[in-house]
């Protein structure tokens, strides 16, 4: 299982939790699982075509996934998984 | 057996190497460091330049904090060349076994038609109010007067702009630019702190010049009442040397990053929701810039500002004081800034976590080909841009600021 952190601006989709333990072998299919218990969350995280949205932005153990192998990117057991939504609050 | 003045000095000159002018110039050519064992009143008449001062009385009790390195070459002198054999015979005693003196000293340097500068002397006034950055090594008299002498440029003399705006004047940044357009309301003091309760009504830009002006009369604050817009942005951050991203919109995030990678000055940007903030600094073309890290703005609902969504007074706080020290650590040359990674701050769980941030090599802002374009004099195309900026890249880079100093506007 990976740590999947949430941040404050998703939580209320997600039952105001702030980290979910998933199961998953790539981030695409720990997105996935996300998904499925929380299905609101869809349009926030990807696009149409199941892409990763562009103004969210996935780290696994600190490293931006867009430099990694994206939605594939392999993911082990205990990697710490952080979505980050820009902010804009000044 | 006592010894003599003259016996003593022999002894000194005898254990240590001794250099000439000419050949401690070289020396210095190669990168040596120098060590003024004057005292302060000779230092402020004038010194080598690049020295580094450390008075013969207190030369035990500062070298190893000033030249950890004992293996460090170093050429120390003073007016005439003894103290600084003595000096040098005291620093090989300590294990800084490549110290050497410099004979014939100051006057000697001087006489030969060898460089010299004198520092900027700071005021009497301005020693004790800066005696507690004086006493840093890495700051010292020409770092406090480099900081007298740098203009900073906060968008926004809100949540974060105000904490900023306070401790870079306590610190003597000497010129300080506020671009906000906005009045203080009494929603805003529960954490714009740079505001008070009896400025309410007024504006933001007025109400922080009051401010600033009661804490350092060392400072001067320029107004920019206007809205950052596609017109005016190059005009208005033009010889800043520093710009402090305290926006709470993304169509004003992007446009500044944008002209702001295109005039070649750094942004230490922040921002802030509910509990959360994030932090980085972006140097143009060394390290990511805002586009880098997000090439797009989220939907609004994705996003609300502080007047939708609530702070935590004490967030903006903290997050805007790390952005001023980011831009001390900029305007100083000293420590490791942020560019490259994004630092987030938890206030619930007083956490701090950091991510790796890189440089887009697709960016339409930063690329290697955007820059490229950009020194050919052609605009990257607006379409690019998924934020409707009605603004054209055109600065030049480094040393293409155009437009009146920031001071001459005050």
């Amino acid at each position: 299982m990976s740590t999947v952190y949430i941040p404050a601006v998703l939580r209320p989709s997600v039952g105001g939790v702030k980290s979910l333990e998933l199961g998953g072998a790539t981030v695409g299919e720990l997105v996935h699982a996300l998904l499925e218990r929380h299905p609101g969350l869809g349009g926030q995280l990807l696009t149409p075509e199941g892409d990763l949205n562009r103004f969210v932005n996935v780290y696994v153990n600190g490293q931006d996934v867009r430099y990694l192998e994206g939605l594939a990117t392999p993911v082990e057991e205990r990697d710490e998984v952080r979505l980050l939504p820009a902010m804009a609050g000044g | 057996m006592p010894k003599t003045y003259t016996e003593l000095l022999k002894e000194a000159k005898a254990s240590i190497r001794e250099v000439n002018p000419q050949e401690a110039e070289r020396l210095r050519a190669e990168g040596v460091t120098f060590i003024d064992v004057r005292e302060t009143s000779e230092w402020d008449q004038g010194y080598i330049p690049g020295a580094l001062h450390v008075a013969r009385s207190y030369l035990e009790l500062h070298i190893e904090a000033t030249v950890p390195d004992r293996d460090a070459p170093l050429v120390l002198y003073c007016a005439g060349g003894v103290r600084s054999a003595f000096g040098a015979q005291t620093l090989q005693q300590l294990g800084y076994a490549n110290a050497m003196s410099m004979s014939g000293g100051f006057q000697s340097w001087k006489a030969e038609g060898l460089p010299w500068t004198t520092p900027v002397v700071l005021s009497k006034e301005q020693q004790q109010r800066y005696s507690r950055h004086l006493l840093i090594p890495e700051v010292g008299s020409a770092g406090q007067a480099r900081l007298l002498e740098s203009k900073v440029l906060l968008i926004g003399a809100g949540g974060l702009g105000s904490p900023a705006a306070l401790y870079l004047a306590a610190a003597g940044v000497g010129t300080i630019g506020i671009v906000d357009f906005d009045i203080v309301d009494v929603s805003n003091l529960q954490r714009q702190v740079l505001h008070a309760s009896d400025r309410v009504g007024q504006k933001k830009v007025e109400s922080a010049k009051q401010a600033i002006a009661a804490l350092n009369p060392d400072v001067t604050v320029v107004g920019h009442e206007e809205m950052l817009v596609g017109d005016n942005v190059e005009r208005i951050i033009a010889g800043y040397d520093v710009i402090l991203d305290g926006t709470d919109t993304f169509e004003t995030r992007y446009l500044l990053n944008d002209a702001a990678v295109a005039a070649g000055i750094p942004v230490v940007h922040a921002s802030v929701f509910r509990f959360e903030g994030q932090l980085t600094t972006f140097i143009p073309y060394e390290g990511p810039c805002y586009r880098c890290l997000y090439p797009t703005p989220p939907p609004p609902e994705l996003a609300p500002g502080c007047s939708v969504a609530g702070v935590l007074g004490v967030v903006p706080g903290i997050m805007g004081l790390l952005q001023a020290n980011e831009v001390l650590k900029v305007l100083l040359g000293i420590g490791t800034t942020l560019a490259g990674r994004l630092l987030i701050f938890d206030a619930l769980e007083a956490e701090f976590t950091e991510l790796k941030l890189r440089r887009d090599p697709a960016c339409p802002v930063c690329s290697d080909e955007a820059r490229a374009a950009r020194e050919r004099g052609e605009a990257p195309a607006l379409s690019a841009f998924p934020v409707d900026a009605p603004f054209v890249l055109s600065g030049a880079g480094f040393g293409g600021l155009g437009g009146a100093a920031p001071e001459g506007r005050a």
